[in-house]
């Protein structure tokens, strides 16, 4: 069975809320858009106080190539256009709307009926893009990337593949797995719509083999679709779910360093969830409102996943699961390996919220760190062939130089490095201090030429 | 016997041939230094800490050796030396030296544990600049001084250390040079570099809170709230401006009449090094009584005249309320 060439970790799978059903969260009272819900520029709010807005009303427009325009996800009142805690754990500009009713637009059609590629003739690559890029769609894996930016390669690079990134190696995390159980139908459509867009006639779905059901089915169904879409299962192995490694695992092919991205070795990479809301954008007109987000963790009363709509505070996705457990130690958006602590549970769900963590006291309590034994257990576990123990001793010295010169910039922040370190060391940590610090100096001397 | 001498007078030819040879090739190929570098570099502090901007003391002196022949020193000077190092390295290049002010580095924060509390905890590695990464830190103001000791670490001089009562970062007066290290090390911008001032006596805005009013006020109980009181009791000066919902008093213009102090109503702005004030008798009377101790305590002082004009200042005020 495939799976990637260099390091990668097994974590224990906790995979505990699989196999339950998509149960859709009610509606907040009050929803809260932050304007900072994907990478690149942030987006412009377009609404003020007192404005009416309807489910599918743009609330803020892209605020350039890189950015994603922000649609409201329910009906009522912008209370308050201002400052409020998101999941980066900063305050930052944010629509604040009051909850009346459940009004939609009415461009958005919220009918169930499949509609397949071949019904609809008049969609051509540049329309598919052009409809992505205005509902709003960012990759759902975490990143938050812009979709479209991915689909509109740079000149003189061609695609020749998409890999539908189905492989959810995040420990927890469910929500792709029963997305693909409920949803392969418009999942498929979503991908013949991205391989319509990139102008490619193969693509893979790449999932790990804990999912038998998800690969069966998609089996059974993909010829229907599409004669080009392979279904590879995968060897369970962290972080397959990293986009270089699934390329590596899927076809073969290693993507060279940064400036290098997917596209330089033909791939085109978008994951289970953002082809699910691609379908909907396209053929049902619905910008991207709502998600599938797993709450889940060993004191959670009901491990579920939910479809809640963006803007929802996280409070309230935990009372729909069986309240806060008492001896909470940590709260963690996304999954335990790549996640992120939350300060707050006041905190909105946003474009990249995957899922929602609890973890007690005892299980979240990081060991003390001891000293380095130069076992190399991190170099061994480090998918992109770096030297965690390095970098991060270069790091915490401020040898910045150094640390460009031994490829720190190539760091995906999986943190396989940490979590296989005997000494408990706090590897990442300084990694993506010196990661940070030095795309920085890059950028800077970019700059000056 | 002849094999000893043979030896002998051979190696001392080559010797011979081998010092004529390294002579001239010294010669021909030697690079001229100029000799007041070393002379100049003799006389920094050699802590190499870099707060001049070269890299070390004997970038310093070189720097210097180059400006002087410009036949100017201005623009360059050694925080931790001080004056007294930079009137010896203008004597040795025969320059006069212009009187830069000794700065001193202040923490613009008083957000201890009581006043600003601490409703989570950081646990990754103790760094400021990694805590400051995650977002907020440990409390709700994301400006403030996170307390990790990044500044600590960048001392040379011992000068700078973090309370573990307050979690908060204080500068021991007496062993600040004012080379900005610990300014550069940390990632929030609290530490701010200011003249040392009179007697050591300077009125500073302890707060680099920008959030608007309403949240300043929930996120620490001491944070400057941008509401403008200091500005306008300063009028006659102009020294205290208001940047994004954050006073700044300007150093060069505040004549230390700490009527800022009285009236900031979050007790954010504090006057270091002044002579208690004489207890005060009314409410009403409070104003009226702020400057009398600084006129009253340092009467000989370069302070006085400074000292004096707040008192009409004040007079200007009270018709105005």
């Amino acid at each position: 069975m495939k799976t990637f060439r260099i390091g990668g970790v097994h974590p224990a799978e906790n995979k505990l809320s699989a196999g339950s059903h998509i149960r859709e969260a009610a509606l907040p009272k009050q929803a809260v858009f932050s304007m900072f819900q994907h990478i690149g520029a942030p987006a412009k709010p377009v609404v003020k106080k007192g404005d009416v807005v309807k489910v599918g009303t743009l609330l803020g427009e892209a605020g350039g190539f890189v950015s994603a325009p922000i649609y409201s996800s329910v009906s009522g009142k912008v209370s308050k256009v201002d400052v409020a805690l998101d999941s980066s754990d900063t305050r930052r500009m944010a629509v604040y709307v009051d909850v009346e009713g459940d009004e939609w637009e009415e461009s958005i059609d919220r009918s169930t009926d499949l509609v397949r590629l071949e019904d609809r003739p008049d969609l051509d690559a540049k329309t598919i893009v052009e409809k992505i890029k205005q509902a709003g769609i960012v990759g759902m894996g975490g990143a938050t990337f812009p979709c479209h930016v991915k689909l509109c390669p740079p000149p003189g690079q061609k695609a020749e593949c998409v890999i539908i990134n189905a492989v959810e190696c995040e420990p927890y995390l469910t929500a792709d797995h029963s997305l693909m159980l409920e949803k392969a139908d418009e999942i498929l459509v979503g991908v013949t719509l991205i391989m319509k867009a990139v102008g490619v006639e193969r693509g893979y779905i790449g999932i790990e083999n804990n999912k038998p059901d998800a690969i069966r089915l998609m089996q059974e169904k993909a010829g229907k679709y599409h004669r080009g879409i392979e279904v590879v299962p995968l060897k369970v192995r962290y972080p397959q779910g990293g986009e270089k490694q699934l390329i590596d695992a899927v076809i073969g092919r290693q993507v060279p360093a940064p400036p290098a991205i997917p596209i330089n070795v033909g791939a085109v990479v978008q994951n289970v969830g953002t082809a699910f809301a691609i379908y909907e954008a396209v053929m049902k007109n619905k910008p991207l409102i709502s998600r599938v987000i797993t709450v889940t963790g060993k004191s959670v009363q009901k491990p579920s996943n939910l479809l809640a709509r963006l803007g929802t505070p996280l409070s309230q996705l935990i009372d729909e699961c069986g309240g806060l457990p008492a001896d909470t130690g940590k709260i963690i958006g996304g999954g335990p390996m790549m996640g992120k602590a939350l300060i707050s549970l006041d905190i909105p769900m946003t474009k990249g919220s995957s899922g929602l963590l609890v973890m007690t006291e005892k299980e979240a309590r990081r060991a003390e760190p001891d000293p380095c034994i130069r076992c190399a257990k991190c170099v061994g576990a480090c998918p992109m062939g770096l030297e965690p123990f390095l970098l991060a001793q270069l790091s915490s010295q401020h040898m910045w130089d150094e640390a460009e010169h031994e490829a720190i910039v190539s760091c995906i922040e999986c943190g396989s490095c940490a979590f296989t370190c005997p000494s408990h060391r706090p590897l990442l940590d300084h990694i993506r201090l010196g990661k940070t610090t030095v795309m920085g100096i890059i950028r800077a001397r970019a700059a000056k030429k | 016997m002849n094999v000893i001498l043979i030896a002998v007078i051979v190696l001392g030819v080559v010797g011979l041939v081998s010092a004529v040879v390294l002579f001239l090739a010294s010669k021909k190929f030697a690079v001229w230094e100029d000799p007041r570098i070393k002379q100049v570099s003799e006389v920094l502090p050699q802590a190499n800490c870099g707060g001049c901007g070269y890299p070390g003391c004997s970038g310093f002196a070189s720097a210097c050796v180059k400006a002087a022949e410009g036949g100017d020193l201005s623009g360059l000077n050694c925080a931790p030396g001080g004056q007294a190092v930079m009137e010896k390295v203008a004597d040795i290049l025969g320059l006069a030296v212009s009187a830069a002010a000794p700065k001193v580095a202040v923490v613009r924060c008083q957000g201890t544990c009581d006043v600003r509390p601490h409703g989570v905890e950081f646990d990754g590695a103790h760094s400021c600049r990694i805590q400051n990464m995650t977002g907020m830190g440990e409390t709700q103001c994301q400006y403030g001084c996170l307390g990790e000791g990044d500044c600590a670490s960048a001392c040379l001089f011992g000068a700078i250390s973090v309370n573990p009562a307050t979690r908060i970062a204080e500068v021991d007066e007496s062993k600040c040079t004012g080379c900005g290290a610990c300014a550069k090390a940390c990632p929030r911008n609290v530490i701010e570099l200011i003249p040392q001032g009179p007697k050591n006596r300077k009125v500073v805005v302890l707060c680099n809170n920008q959030d608007k009013g309403a949240l300043a006020t929930k996120e620490c109980k001491v944070s400057c709230i941008g509401c403008g009181k200091c500005v306008k009791v300063c009028d006659k000066f102009e020294a205290i401006t208001l940047g994004t919902n954050l006073a700044h008093i300007d150093p060069d213009k505040c004549k230390m009449c700490r009527k800022c102090e009285e009236v900031c109503p979050r007790g954010a702005i504090k006057a270091f090094n002044f002579p208690p004030r004489k207890p005060k008798a009314e409410a009403p009377a409070a104003v009226t009584a702020a400057p009398k101790p600084a006129s009253a305590a340092a009467p000989k002082e370069t302070v006085v005249p400074a000292a004096e004009k707040p008192m009409d200042n004040t007079k200007q005020n009270e018709t105005a309320e």
